[in-house]
């Protein structure tokens, strides 16, 4: 089920890349076309008749309420993340299959937005028993993120863990059949300040993740946009 | 047209007979590479490069060139603990291979890593890595 949802998404995203590459070259003026882009919702949507029989409204799947705890020992919710945009997966320290390549593909992310206090990073363990505290904080020392407060690594119950993965449509899940006790798809969620799921980025493929540096831009964008309009 | 000649099919099974020759040889040569792709890379990269102080690098070594004979005994077993790379401390676990290597497919691991990324280290035979697994009750004699 997580994981037929979470294709359905890459399909929708893979989509979304479709026009992507073809909106700016059908275009003779790339500035514009990009000025107008917009990221495409991830999820399931509702479609909500109005009372007063105006045009219905379109309710997109949101992440639910949650409750962290960072590598610095300091809760985290999603007030932390208010008004910002920020990419999220899942891993765990001593992972031996995908994770140290997928935390050197977020590292490349971040070290490109690492300047731009918009965007934040989160990276859950899915492996709370042994991911503690002190081994939260020593693999993001490790990887060189020293400021927790722009890319958190977070712990909270197993159960809270894999509800946000499933939220986060990032298909983690405990499969002993597999090396390292767990099976997780290496994706990347990209969150608006809303709380939308905008883009899903599978974490192992660089041309994926390329994908994602040049979506960050265009919904930084239209962040800004909104919160002038909003003025 | 729609009905393939009998000359397309015996062409289309030189074809495929050629190509699978020489993917054959080609597999030999290269396994040590493959290995490395399959069951390496994610962890310590593409170009052997690591990644920061979590995976230490294999791409000029020092612990690699100091460390000869521990070398196809921490491939089989894995190893964890401190442990210093060009005066980088690491600490992380490696596991062992998440499937069977054998010594001879350890053997062209080790020489695919003493021959890469700038790496000039002496190549291994299998008789040396046999050796080394036998000190560590782990060769398979294959
Ligand atoms: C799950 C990640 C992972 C995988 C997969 C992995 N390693 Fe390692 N490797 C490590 C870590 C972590 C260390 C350091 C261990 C420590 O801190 O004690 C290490 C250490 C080493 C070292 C000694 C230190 C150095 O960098 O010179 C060598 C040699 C090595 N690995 C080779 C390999 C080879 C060859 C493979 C493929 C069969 C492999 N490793 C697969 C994570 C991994």
């Amino acid at each position: 089920m997580t994981f037929f949802r979470f294709r359905q998404a890459l399909t929708i995203s893979l989509l979304a890349l479709g026009s992507t590459l073809l909106l700016p070259g059908c275009s003779a003026d790339k500035n514009n076309a990009a000025a107008t882009e917009r990221l495409p919702f991830i999820g399931e949507r509702e479609v909500r008749p109005r009372a007063d029989g105006g045009p219905a409204d379109t309710v997109y799947a949101t992440i639910p309420a949650f409750r962290l705890t960072n590598q610095d020992g300091k809760v985290i919710t999603n007030q932390t993340f208010a008004g910002k945009v920020y990419v999220t997966d899942f891993f765990f320290a001593t992972c031996p299959s995908i994770c140290p390549k997928m935390q050197s593909e977020l590292l490349r992310v971040y070290d490109k937005f690492k300047g731009d206090p918009r965007v934040l990073f989160l990276s859950h363990t899915i492996d709370p028993a042994h991911d503690s505290i002190p081994v939260l904080r020593d693999y993001a020392q490790r990887l060189g993120i020293a400021d927790a407060a722009r890319w958190h690594f977070a712990t909270a119950p197993h159960d809270t863990i894999f509800a946000l993965a499933r939220a986060y449509m990032t298909a983690a899940q405990v499969d002993k059949g597999v090396a390292g006790g767990f099976a997780h798809s290496g994706a990347f969620a990209l969150i608006d300040p809303q709380r939308r799921i905008r883009g899903v980025y599978d974490g192992m493929n660089p041309l994926e993740v390329q994908r994602l540096l040049d979506d960050l831009p265009v919904l930084l964008r239209e962040v800004e946009q909104e919160q002038k309009a909003a003025k | 047209m729609r009905r393939r000649g009998p000359l397309t099919l015996v062409l289309t099974g030189l074809l495929g007979a050629a190509l699978g020759l020489a993917g054959c040889f080609t597999e030999r040569q290269h396994e040590g590479e493959k290995i490395y792709a399959t069951h390496c890379a994610n962890c310590h990269g593409a170009q052997g490069e690591g990644l920061k102080r979590l995976i230490p690098p294999l791409a000029k070594s020092d612990y690699v060139a100091k460390n000869r004979t521990g070398l196809a005994c921490l491939i089989r077993k894995g190893i964890k603990g401190p442990l210093v790379v060009n005066d980088v401390e690491f600490n992380q676990a490696m596991p062992a291979a998440d499937s069977h290597l054998t010594d001879s497919q350890i053997t062209n691991l080790l020489n695919f890593v003493q021959t890469s990324w700038g790496n000039q280290g002496e190549v291994f035979t299998i008789r040396e890595v046999s050796a080394q697994l036998q000190g560590c009750g782990a060769s398979d004699g294959q």
